[in-house]
């Protein structure tokens, strides 16, 4: 493809967005990052409270909210904010893995297929503010379809309303994610699935390869730029995870499901303590940096070819 | 051009039996997996009093009522008709304003020779993924500084600003992707760059251009973070920001949550719906690199 020589005219094709991304994405950025130090980096207001220095990280550290080693050592919630989201990625990537794959590759034998993906596939379309409501309300005593059906089998006097007890809280959102987020693995899946090239899985079938060689020596080997960046996209989700918690249990109950988003919103809206809310911004970012950067080299590679 | 690859192969998988029982799985899934949504809309059209006594999956009795929908519609503190409006206000230009910009900046990206392209390139796909909570703080003080906190426009600003880097990706994947030809051409007979890309490659580029504009209206519209943070007049409020709003104090009033849940997903399941390819496609090039 022909390039064309750069002109001062041909900047002004950049300017507009530079200057919106420079005022309004860029900026703040930096900015949090110097709040997080205690350094004020906003003219015209005074929102800093103590000296310059690490001390917000010391303190973070030590907020119960953020990581409680108690919690953690007698296994009970809450166990901390930064410590919910890890569970949260443990049990909600492998999970939605595995359903993206199993989906995409079995519903190519199912009549009607491409219309169950649609409906895997609303979680993605609807506002997450009405996902953690329809989350709520499936895990609910009475309305809720989750103990409908433990009552359907026989386990009824397993019904309750998951989401209000410290024990459950955590994992009713968490398996709720996973509905949500299917559609996201299975559509992924299901594109890269189309675009493998049939010859090598033609010639195995021709070489007499079952079923189950063929799926994990040759598709999910050939998938894996998919699965790298399904796998990104996830944990990056996951961490940023807010308005399913603020929607469903606002992190409780006594914080039993809070995250590390909703902390930093607390920070801000309840004790206005906006140094604080920056650092707990910046610690979430640090977390997603490494997989922000695995992500950028597999599109840059995919770039070049 | 190459078939899509299709595994579906008589005997591979088994008997056809198994192939049927297979069928009858993914459906009783597929059918369960939608069944919130089912309940929701059930619960919505219904008094609330009957779905807590019977279950909405019961249907004797069955009375058929609007009240829930009026109710959040016309709601005293947090209406949703206002909501949607709100929304409607923010969410149209958010997507107008970042798409226009944005589509400057990805032509510049496609056909343009820059001294360090490759940094700036990496520099958008970092932004695309910096999670929201990473900005909002200054961009709360920067508003109020400039007088645009809780209102409409400081909401749009930043959701313009926001949308920015993703779109671009997505749109520079798209122009380069264009033929070249024509716009050679064009320039042969004398068109500036500006005129190239209005005549030529905007309107080669339509598809992509819905695609990107589809996606980030859709985006705005779920958003409830920014909103949140930044509008506090509940005149002002987006359809997101109030629904949670309609919880009960003690009891969650399912009743106005369900109408109230079912008004807010509309539009993005009406979008989704008319404009699935358009859709489909963005939401691809928003993930993946083609």
């Amino acid at each position: 493809m022909s390039t064309l020589k750069m002109s001062p005219k041909r900047i002004t094709f950049f300017i507009p967005a530079l200057i919106l991304i420079l005022v309004f994405v860029v900026y703040p950025i930096v900015a949090t990052i110097f709040l997080s130090f205690n350094i004020n980096p906003i003219p015209g207001v005074n929102i800093v409270e103590r000296p310059p220095g690490l001390e917000n990280y010391v303190k973070i550290v030590s907020d119960k909210r953020f990581i409680n080693p108690e919690g953690i050592k007698t296994l009970s919630f809450p166990m901390g904010a930064i410590v919910h989201n890890i569970i949260w990625i443990a049990i909600h990537l492998p999970l939605t893995l595995i359903i993206g794959i199993l989906f995409a590759v079995f519903l190519q034998y199912v009549k009607g297929g491409s219309i169950i993906r649609s409906f895997i596939f609303l979680g993605m379309v609807i506002p997450m503010i009405v996902g953690g409501l329809l989350i709520q309300f499936s895990f609910d005593k009475d309305l809720g379809v989750v103990n409908l059906l433990l009552r359907i089998f026989g386990l009824g006097f397993l019904a309750k309303s998951w989401t209000i007890y410290p024990d459950t809280a955590l994992f009713s959102l968490i398996l709720g994610s996973v509905w949500l987020w299917s559609g996201f693995t299975v559509t992924m899946y299901s594109a890269g699935l189309s675009s493998l090239p049939r010859e090598v899985i033609e010639a195995a079938i021709v070489d007499g390869a079952d079923f189950k060689t063929i799926l994990f020596k040759i598709i999910i080997p050939m998938l894996k730029p998919v699965t790298l960046t399904v796998v990104a996209m996830t944990i990056l989700w996951d961490l940023k995870i807010f308005d399913i918690v603020y929607a469903s249990t606002q992190g409780g109950p006594g914080g039993a499901s809070t995250v590390l988003a909703l902390l930093m919103y607390e920070y801000f809206a309840r004790l206005g303590d906006y140094a604080m809310s920056a650092t707990v911004a910046t610690i979430l970012t640090i977390i997603v940096i490494p997989v922000v950067i695995l992500w950028i080299r597999s599109i840059m590679k995919g770039e070049k070819e | 051009m190459k078939k899509a690859f299709k595994l579906r192969k008589p005997g591979l998988l088994g008997s056809p039996f198994k192939i049927l029982i297979l069928n009858f799985i993914a459906w009783i899934v597929g059918v369960l997996w939608i069944t919130p949504f089912i309940g929701i809309f059930m619960t919505s059209i219904r008094p609330f009093r009957e779905v807590v006594i019977y279950g909405w999956w019961a249907f004797a009795p069955f009375t058929f009522t609007l009240k829930n929908y009026i109710d959040a519609l016309f709601n005293p503190m947090f209406s949703l008709g206002k909501g949607i409006l709100n929304s409607f206000i923010i969410a149209i230009p958010s997507t107008l304003i970042p798409v226009s910009i944005a589509a400057l900046t990805a032509y510049g990206f496609a056909r343009f020779s820059l001294p360090v392209k490759k940094y700036l390139f990496a520099t958008i796909l970092f932004l695309m993924a910096v999670p929201q909570q990473m900005t909002i703080i200054p961009i709360f003080f920067l508003l109020r500084n400039l007088h645009l906190l809780n209102t409409y426009l400081g909401l749009i600003l930043i959701h313009s600003s926001w949308g920015i880097p993703w779109i671009t990706f997505f749109l520079r994947n798209y122009f380069s992707l264009l033929p070249v030809e024509l716009e050679e051409a064009a320039r042969v007979d004398g068109a500036t760059d500006f005129q190239v890309f209005r005549k030529v490659v905007l309107p080669l580029a339509l598809p992509g251009l819905i695609s990107a504009s589809v996606l980030q209206f859709a985006w705005v519209w779920n958003d409830f973070f920014f909103a949140l943070m930044l509008i506090f007049d509940p005149n002002k409020m987006v359809v997101t920001q109030m629904l949670p709003r309609l919880k009960g104090q003690y009891q969650v009033d399912w009743g106005l949550l369900s109408s109230g849940s079912v008004i807010a997903m509309l539009a993005p399941l009406l979008i989704y719906a008319l404009f699935n390819r358009y859709y489909m496609r963005g939401f691809r090039g928003w993930a993946m690199k083609r």
